[in-house]
């Protein structure tokens, strides 16, 4: 495959940032926008064809003779050596889950650019202020993540990892004349950014012990022979100490090297990926424009963690216990966003929710995957979900945004009603609700109900967990639906048009997003996406039984729902002062922000912060002032000498003068 | 003699006074080059050639000193020197 394509992937968005962002304030703001949705429009048709190609051509570099998908370099060059060794590169890796990603972000963000033509203005058609700004960050975004799914080396994986954090600090901020804009993106760019540290940490330990940063060789070579020179067999003491010993098996607080390398690029993920504990950034970054979310926040970046560990996913699996703290965080962080998400009235805050328990949803199912059940069928899952994910996810946020911009509210308690008044975003909303409760035959059931199998394999437990999750799931999901759309009949408020569709520009996204929902899930995926390469045949393996029980739970839950919230009535009220505390604590999210706030305010700056302050106000700044101030007091003290009495200065000089003739003289004699 | 030129320059007000003053110090040193020359090493003229430089060089320096002592005259209408304090911190 010629490099021309790739170059051109990663070239044209940086290209538009970079002349969205100098000459925007020169063009119209149409112009801007048009530019900038064409330009991804152009890498759109290139990454469908640059995945195309890997996955169909059957060219040798792409797939070998027994069928498997191998990781071809189309280019790798290098960028900074600073010794010998140490050499970082900058290149374009395909393989089966960049080639995925491809397709993933340049179909949402190319969604996202025409949608932000029509949602990016008021009801007048008037563009918002920094129109171009947005399109110049939007680009920013696609290049940055783009880079990061083709990453060769895990060190450039860093570089764009970091990139997509600052672009969605900008865009988080796009409103930054508001406060609670600011503060969010400053939330979200400080709290990955703790994470990040210990992704940078894991990425020094890991290279450190391999001597080298790229993917293929991370995940490549024999695994066992890798696995030999950091790991250290704990079974005996013996074998402990002789790792120890050797020097080439370092173990570091009771955990060998790797371990601590791959928790530590895991936190990285963590951050990214909102799980607890580093999930607060996500709910306030939905203080960004809608389409921002949709792209950012739901589809691709915050999946940067879950590709993190698919694309080291090898690597995990030599060390189990890692695998098992993903699990662990996972399952923990997606029942916990599931409960948060049936109490919350802002219906972005819903979704964001939403957003982090699918995520962690994914995250589990990568952490229950292991080679020997289903042949890996988690890794699969995994990425089966997030794709399906991406999709029915920015479809939901697009929607949100269509009523948002149609009601300018936020809160569902001013939409109820509104099915009659947007039919489009009516019928594509349920449709996106279907895919994530997991009804047949829309893509959430497909790609759920291989995450709760690959689950049922490893444990029943994680099973059971799971399924609750995906009850609780469909539950808050029609709550939501109905909320928005049934309830009771809508009241247009004074001064106000009625509610309507949107034009075309909001509306053509939606729709395409719901025709990929609804046909998503026949996707044959294992054949393009499976953890080692070998095609993967996931009928053969349907487990009708798991599918079963899967969607009777997602039915019951979508009747509870109906039930409750179709008509308004006084059930949901009664269950909520039935279960007072319960309801307080999951409306304020159970008080992790609280938590975090009494940790940073009262501990880090009230213990830690006050007494170093007071030592740099008073020591140091002390010991300066001290020294400024005898120099003041003795030239002060001197100054009376230089009176301006030229005989006195006569008197001075002579009784020098004798004084020193004086000494001479005694030192003479 | 030249004790006679320091107390005269340490004691009179009037700066012309001090300039004489100091011109009775120079001539007191002048005196002294020539002496110590003539009865120390009486082959040698080099005090001799130093007290011609210094006559000299006092002539210019008193003809500065003078010329200063006008312009200050002018500027200050006074030239005594306990006034003239204006150069102190």
């Amino acid at each position: 495959m010629s490099v021309t394509i790739p170059i051109l992937i990663l070239a044209i968005p940086l290209f538009m940032f970079i002349f969205l962002g100098l000459c925007g304030k020169k063009m119209s703001h149409l112009l801007a926008g048009t530019l900038g949705t064409l330009g991804m429009g152009t890498v759109l048709v290139l990454a469908y064809y640059t995945a195309f190609n890997y996955f169909f051509s059957g060219q040798a570099c792409f797939i070998n003779e027994a069928g498997e998908r191998l990781q071809h370099v189309i280019f790798n060059t290098t960028w900074l050596q600073f010794t010998d060794s140490l050499v970082i590169k900058l290149g374009f890796l395909l393989d089966p889950i960049s080639a995925m990603m491809l397709v993933v972000i340049t179909t949402i963000s190319f969604m996202v650019h025409l949608y932000s033509l029509g949602y990016m203005r008021d009801h007048h058609g008037v563009f918002e202020k920094g129109f171009q700004r947005f399109y110049a960050f939007l680009s920013l975004f696609s290049f940055s993540m783009l880079g990061l799914v083709v990453a060769t080396n895990i060190f450039q994986m860093y570089i764009f990892w970091e990139l997509v954090g600052a672009s969605s600090y900008l865009l988080i901020g796009f409103y930054y004349t508001k406060p609670s804009a600011v503060s969010a993106s400053k939330k979200a760019f400080i709290v990955t950014r703790f994470a990040d540290l210990g992704f940078l940490i894991g990425i020094l330990t890991l290279s450190y012990y391999t001597g080298t940063f790229n993917f293929t060789d991370l995940t490549s070579v024999p695994v066992e022979g890798l696995a030999d020179t950091f790991r250290v067999d704990l079974s005996t003491p013996e074998t402990v100490l002789a790792g120890i010993s050797s020097g080439a098996a370092p173990i570091f607080m009771g955990a060998s090297v790797l371990t601590w390398a791959l928790v530590l690029i895991f936190v990285g993920g963590m951050g990214k990926s909102a799980m607890l504990p580093l999930h607060i950034w996500l709910p306030d970054a939905m203080e960004g424009p809608t389409p921002v979310s949709a792209l950012i926040h739901a589809a691709t970046m915050v999946v940067a963690g879950v590709y993190l560990v698919a694309r080291l996913f090898p690597l995990y699996l030599m060390e189990n216990s890692a695998l098992v703290i993903v699990t662990v965080v996972g399952a923990i962080t997606a029942f916990y966003a599931a409960v948060v998400a049936c109490t919350q009235v802002d219906i972005k805050r819903v979704l964001a929710f939403s957003t982090i328990s699918q995520i962690a949803f994914m995250m589990v199912s990568l952490g229950v995957a292991r080679p020997e059940y289903h042949e890996g069928l988690g890794y699969m899952a995994s990425m089966f979900h997030l794709f399906t994910h991406a999709m029915f996810k920015a479809l939901l946020f697009l929607g949100a945004g269509a009523l948002i911009h149609a009601i300018g509210s936020n809160d569902y308690t001013e939409m109820h009603g509104l099915r009659k008044y947007m039919p489009i975003t009516h019928w594509t909303f349920l449709i996106g609700c279907l895919a994530i409760a997991g009804i047949i035959p829309f893509s959430g059931f497909f790609s759920k109900d291989e995450i709760l199998s690959a689950a049922g394999n490893y444990s029943v437990w994680v099973y059971i967990w799971m399924s609750l999750v995906a009850f609780m799931t469909a539950f808050y999901m029609f709550r939501l639906y109905y909320l928005i759309f049934w309830w009771k009949e809508h009241t247009v408020r004074e001064g106000h048009h009625a509610p309507h569709d949107q034009p075309w520009t909001m509306s053509v996204p939606l729709i395409i997003l719901a025709a990929i929902t609804c046909v998503a899930g026949f996707i044959p995926f294992g054949n393009l996406v499976s953890w080692n390469g070998e095609p993967y045949d996931f009928m053969a393996h349907f487990d009708w039984s798991i599918a079963t029980v899967s969607l009777i739970v997602a039915v019951a839950a979508i009747l509870l729902a109906t039930v409750m919230y179709r008509k308004e009535n006084k059930l949901p009220a009664k269950m909520k002062n039935a279960m007072p505390a319960l309801w307080r604590w999951a409306f304020h999210r159970f008080y992790w922000d609280e938590l975090y706030m009494f940790i940073t305010h009262k501990i880090i700056f009230g213990c830690v912060c006050r007494p170093l302050a007071w030592f740099d106000r008073h020591i140091i700044d002390g010991t300066m002032d001290s020294f400024a101030i005898v120099t003041n007091k003795a030239s002060n003290a001197i100054k009376p000498l230089q009176s301006g009495q030229v005989q006195m200065y006569v008197w001075l000089y002579l009784i020098g003068a004798l004084l020193l003739g004086g000494i001479t003289i005694l030192c003479l004699i | 003699m030249f004790c006679c030129g320091l107390y005269g320059f340490l004691t009179r007000r009037n700066m012309i006074a001090m300039l004489v003053s100091l011109e009775l110090m120079l001539n007191a040193v002048d005196m002294n080059f020539v002496i110590f020359n003539r009865f120390l090493f009486p082959g040698a003229m080099e005090g001799m050639m130093f007290t011609l430089f210094a006559i000299g060089i006092a002539a210019a320096e008193t003809a500065l000193a003078i010329a200063i002592i006008i312009n200050i005259f002018r500027s200050v209408h006074n030239i005594d020197v306990r006034e003239l304090n204006q150069m102190k911190f």
